[in-house]
């Protein structure tokens, strides 16, 4: 029963920057398909934390471990790049802020959603043609565009392209870094829509990273805060949203336009 | 040292210089398809002219070779000719224009028509020998990509291909997978000629001078052309014979006749022409004219220089 043990479990975790820390001391376990979100202000050790979960980044001090597939728990620190990078291609996505780091600009849609498949074994020209075009109906692009470069799509258009060639493998869990920022209001929300329907369909495990409360008060069912590279409040994300309990969370939560 | 005819080192480079080429020949060797740097030299000719292949040749010729020149198939080109002289001048070898005779072939951009034996060597001149590289421009990035065995981008290139023309449109420089384990580029030979790497008998080496990179395929190793299994690799096949000697399967150059439109279609390989025109004349009857031209620049087949 892999669902009664966690997916991620992250202990005392931490990255430095030369001799400053990116972030330390992060506790953490994610459950399969459960959301967790981080909020914080820009600086407080977010997308390092993310960066360093996904070993983007190396891991300076404490462990991670990941339950593959095949139910086998490995310390990622242990397992070696290759191995990594397996898992990068196979089980895990990365949707990126900027689209334009996540995909090739100048390499057609469709070449962009089949290239995860390529990279996993796909040698069938037609079939990894179908399975594009299939993700590019569920992300709402018209499979007409199949052919054009994301050069060529709109800023909600590309990342909606991000998350196609991130979903396309299959994989358990998604690392997404603020998918939604840089986007205008009413394409956020249909981008948010489309995230939650794809994870509550596929059972995904995701760690999002925003600075917006309202998204991780849409989309994930627990909440960490950060401030200063450490983990300063974590919880169901309802309970730290409506009563916070740390002083920078109550800053946090006060600090929302109300309109 | 070993002073040459010419008052240079045998092979114009120095004996340090041959062994620490030498040293990178026999690591390519032992992983076929693997691009092991090397410190590439200078050599009197500019980079881009081949000067890697000119330095794999001055390391592995000796005084018993003969060394074969072609640039683009032909004998008789600039490029050909005068490397070819080179050697002559600095190594004090036999040259020859006679594939079946040559004991180490130089080439740029083919493999001779007639099939390479055991015992022979095929140095090839590579400008760009890293087939990843207008995908991924980083060099860390592909290095780790080769090491790691994640060629997934390639065939990104490949499905682009089909994707804006409906069949694989590289037609040279076709990316090939070496022994089931690296991704090479088999330098911008055409894709007519990829299946001659396959299990060939004889000994290739490839030579990137302003890329500082040298890699092998040993004799009797697996050269595969990448491919999807709807759409396989198809090499470039021409449904004329060659205008001069009429050969059929061959690989052939558009020659310009005039200027106004006219031309023709011959072979690239001016050993395999000459000998095939000669063997079979009633073919060439109806293009003497060309066909005498043509041969007469290839006629001095064996040039002994001392």
């Amino acid at each position: 029963m892999s669902g009664a043990r966690p997916l991620l479990q992250v202990r005392d975790a931490g990255h430095r920057y030369g001799d400053r820390w990116g972030c330390r001391g992060v506790d953490l376990d994610l459950w399969p398909g459960e959301v967790i979100a981080v909020v914080g202000e820009s600086g407080s050790g977010k997308s390092t934390l993310l960066g360093t979960l996904s070993q983007r980044l190396s891991l300076t001090e404490g462990s991670i471990r990941y339950r593959a597939a095949d139910g086998e728990a490995a310390d990622l620190s242990e397992i070696g790049e290759s191995a990594v990078r397996r898992l990068w291609r196979t089980e895990w996505g990365f949707v990126h802020q900027d689209p334009a780091d996540g995909l090739r600009m100048h390499v057609s849609a469709g070449g962009n959603v089949g290239e995860p498949l390529m990279a996993t074994g796909w040698r069938h020209y037609g079939r990894i043609r179908a399975a594009a075009a299939e993700w590019l109906r569920r992300v709402e692009i018209p499979v007409d565009r199949i052919d054009d470069a994301p050069v060529t799509f709109s800023g909600g258009m590309r990342q909606r392209l991000q998350i196609a060639r991130n979903l396309v493998v299959s994989p358990r869990l998604v690392f997404m870094d603020e998918p939604t920022s840089g986007l205008d209001v009413s394409v956020q929300a249909r981008l948010l829509d489309l995230i939650r329907s794809l994870v509550a369909e596929l059972g995904l495990a995701v760690i999002i990273v925003t600075h917006d409360l309202a998204v991780a008060r849409l989309i994930s069912h627990r909440t960490l805060v950060m401030k200063d590279g450490r983990v300063i409040e974590s919880g169901l994300t309802d309970r730290v949203l409506d009563d916070p309990q740390a002083a920078y969370t109550q800053l946090l939560v006060s600090s929302i336009l109300q309109g | 040292m070993s002073e040459g005819p010419s008052g240079y080192n045998i092979g114009y480079l120095d004996e340090q210089t041959k062994r620490m080429i030498r040293r990178a020949l026999l690591k390519a060797v032992a992983v076929p398809g693997f691009q092991v740097p090397f410190a590439s030299r200078e050599v009197p000719m500019p980079r881009g002219w081949g000067t890697g292949g000119v330095q794999v040749t001055a390391a592995i010729i000796g005084p018993d070779d003969v060394l074969k020149v072609i640039d683009q198939g032909a004998d008789d080109t600039t490029n050909a000719v005068s490397i070819r002289s080179f050697f002559a001048a600095v190594a004090g070898v036999r040259t020859t224009t006679r594939t079946g005779e040559a004991s180490i072939i130089q080439t740029r951009h083919r493999i001779p028509e007639t099939p390479l034996a055991e015992g022979q060597t095929i140095v090839y001149q590579v400008p760009g020998p890293e087939p990843l590289r207008f995908l991924e421009p980083r060099e860390t990035e592909t290095r780790r990509l080769h090491a790691l065995a994640d060629y997934g981008l390639m065939y990104v290139k490949l499905y682009e291909d089909i994707a804006r023309y409906g069949h694989v449109a590289t037609t040279y420089d076709y990316p090939v997978m070496v022994a089931g384990r690296y991704l090479m580029a088999p330098s911008p030979i055409p894709s007519f000629d990829n299946p001659k790497m396959h299990r060939n008998p004889a000994l290739q080496l490839f030579g990137a001078g302003r890329e500082k990179r040298i890699y092998a395929v040993p004799p009797y190793t697996d050269v595969e052309s990448l491919g999807f299994e709807d759409h396989p690799f198809e090499p470039q096949r021409f449904d004329d014979p060659c205008a001069i000697c009429g050969s059929v399967g061959v690989y052939l150059d558009e020659v310009i006749t005039d200027d106004v439109g006219g031309s023709m279609f011959v072979c690239s390989d001016t050993d395999h022409c000459e000998r095939a025109a000669n063997s079979d004349t009633n073919t060439a009857t109806a293009n003497t004219a060309t066909a005498n031209t043509a041969t007469a620049d290839a006629v001095d087949t064996v040039e002994v220089t001392a």
